[in-house]
């Protein structure tokens, strides 16, 4: 059972940090390839916080929050003023900043990283590996919620026209720069908890965690499922999450597994396994309307879905 | 004719060695229809960039209701009350037609609030609003559709609808025409003529002469970046060196 709920919970966790980098890369269309720095930003910043100020989970959790969604901004406002194809290089360069600070400043704790990171407390009690799969859920449903809103807000209509075309958006009364930074911070305040959680679940962390490796499996979990989907992070973090327990010989060759799955997702299903035209979504629509041959509601979750 | 809402002083843009415009004067006046002419490669659009903010002019002064503007982004010029089309239309494709004009709709509503840009503008009435401004421009069956799936004479009316949504004291249409059917060429005039009847001044490029003639109060020619000529319609058309302009290279056949 522990084994089922350490995986599981790690998946969760994942699935948070993918919601985030939907946020960026799905909703506003902005490339980032460094969305591990924030995670580990927001696990540093708690592990400090709870190890050496002394702080609990719950007061350094808003305070690791803040700290991420402050870095997210000071980081993104330059990157998302370069031009598209620049800003995938310039949050690389970011993750690779961000891990050698953590790798090379003694109070980061250095190579060793930080141990000793304590439980989570609820009402007097630690919790559980089952019980903090529980919080960890319930972070997840919120975060879910939060995207649902943010893409149904005119914060998330301004990102979507900022995707489909910058120039014709600014063009109508939208900055560019304003939508992206909107839903960049967003998206890194949901890695940053993310990262807080990773801290207390692992206990023990180190900048190794959260290199470029990392952020390419986030943003392979992102592709995978659908960008701009709102479930599509959750499946993608699902499979990319089960699979390596499942072929645990592959393990080792896990980084090539998913760069051949995202170029493989980007020519033949660039929508995702959950975006528009995903064989999926027609599979199971076709099956539904062999069940009930009446009127299914479109099942994408942004755009165009009539409830006007 | 009243005071000059638009006043283009000089101006000129210069794209590497290339002056795209070169020193262009011109104004348009309330509730005028002022048509841009020339030849391909005259230098309209890039005027019209200029104008709207998307390339600030290398030279010259742009003034909007003798406010200089030049140098403000493209939201910018768009808040002041400018409103514009693309020659190749740029629709929001993943979404629908009406969200397309709510885009241009909510700004004034929503942006600059945390809160407010946080909350739904799922709500009955910006949907109504988008909904007449739709219907005015005859795209009200398909305001729930996908805007990358309609063909390309909607798509123009996209563009003008949306440019409508941001309430204009200047709107810019590039090529509005191209494309479109006899009987969507004679709706859309007649929505500018209506345009222009709320208070609204239109700049136009147009190269169906028959269109740009008979809706224009004023024309100006462009070519080479230069100013050829300006004045009535009827002036221009028997301007020596506006008919050399098109027919000497001959690149279009719907002169005259
Ligand atoms: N972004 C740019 N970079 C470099 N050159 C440009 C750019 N935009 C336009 N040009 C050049 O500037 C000149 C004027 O182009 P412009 O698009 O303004 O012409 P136009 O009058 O609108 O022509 P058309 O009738 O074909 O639309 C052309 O030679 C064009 O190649
Ligand atoms: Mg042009």
């Amino acid at each position: 059972m522990d084994y089922f709920a350490t995986v599981a919970t790690l998946i969760v966790i994942q699935a948070i940090a993918a919601c985030g980098l939907n946020v960026i890369v799905g909703y506003a269309g902005q490339i980032s390839l460094g969305h591990a720095a924030f995670f580990g930003i927001g696990a540093y910043a708690s592990a400090m916080l709870t190890t050496k100020a002394g702080l609990t989970f719950w007061q350094a959790l808003p305070a690791a929050l803040l700290i991420t969604m402050l870095l997210g901004f000071l980081l993104g406002l330059p990157s998302l003023r370069v031009r598209e194809d620049f800003l995938a290089i310039t949050t690389i360069g970011i993750n690779f900043i961000v891990e050698a600070v953590f790798i090379y400043t003694p109070f980061f704790g250095g190579a060793l990283g930080i141990g000793g990171i304590p439980r989570v407390v609820v009402m007097g009690g630690r919790l559980g590996n089952n019980q903090f799969l529980a919080l960890c859920l319930v972070f997840l449903v919120l975060s879910l919620a939060l995207c649902r809103q943010f893409a149904r807000a005119w914060a998330g209509l301004a990102c979507f026209a900022v995707r489909e075309d910058e120039t014709a958006a600014s063009s109508m009364g939208i900055s560019p720069v304003r939508a992206k930074l909107s839903a960049f911070v967003l998206g890194t305040g949901m890695a940053g908890l993310a990262g807080t959680l990773y801290a207390h679940y692992a206990r023990f962390i180190s900048a190794g965690d959260f290199g470029f490796p990392v952020s390419i499996s986030i943003m392979s979990m992102v592709v995978l499922g659908g960008m701009g989907t709102l479930f599509g992070p959750l499946l993608g973090a699902m499979i990319i999450g089960i699979l390596p327990e499942i072929f645990r010989p592959l393990i080792d060759y896990r980084m090539f597994i998913y760069s051949v799955l995202l170029l493989l997702m980007i020519r033949f299903q660039p929508g995702g396994l959950l975006g528009d035209s995903s064989l999926v979504v027609g599979l199971l629509k076709s099956l539904k309307k062999l069940v009930k041959p009446k009127n299914i509601a479109n099942p994408r979750e942004i755009g165009g879905d009539g409830d006007v | 004719m009243s005071r000059a809402l638009l006043e283009v002083h000089g101006i000129s843009v210069v794209f590497g060695g290339l002056r795209a415009v070169d020193d262009v004067s011109f104004e348009i006046h309330d509730r005028e229809i002022l048509g841009l002419l020339g030849p391909n490669g005259a230098g309209k659009t890039t005027c019209f960039n200029a104008i709207s903010g998307v390339y600030p002019p290398t030279l010259g002064d742009i003034l909007l209701d003798g406010a200089r503007t030049n140098g403000a982004p493209p939201h910018g010029m768009a808040r002041l009350g400018v409103g514009r089309t693309f020659q190749i239309v740029r629709p929001f494709s993943g979404l629908s037609v009406r969200e397309n004009v709510i885009v241009a709709l909510g700004g004034p509503r929503y942006r600059g609030n945390l809160l407010r840009s946080l909350t739904s503008w799922r709500k009955k009435g910006i949907a109504d609003e988008a909904g007449a401004i739709l219907d005015r421009v005859g795209l009200l069956d398909v305001a729930d559709r996908t805007s990358g799936q309609l063909p390309i004479g909607s798509l123009r009316r996209v563009e003008i609808a949306r440019a409508l949504a941001l309430s204009p004291r200047l709107l810019l249409l590039d090529e509005s025409f191209s494309g479109l059917r006899s009987t969507e060429i004679a709706q859309i005039e007649e929505l500018i003529r209506s345009i222009r009847e709320d208070g609204v001044s239109v700049l136009l490029i147009e190269h169906n002469m028959k269109v740009a003639m008979g809706l224009s109060d004023r024309v100006v020619v462009l070519d080479h970046g230069r100013k050829l000529a300006e004045g009535k319609p009827s002036e221009v058309a028997s301007n020596q060196a506006v008919i050399e302009a098109y027919l000497g290279r001959g690149e279009r056949g719907n002169v005259a």
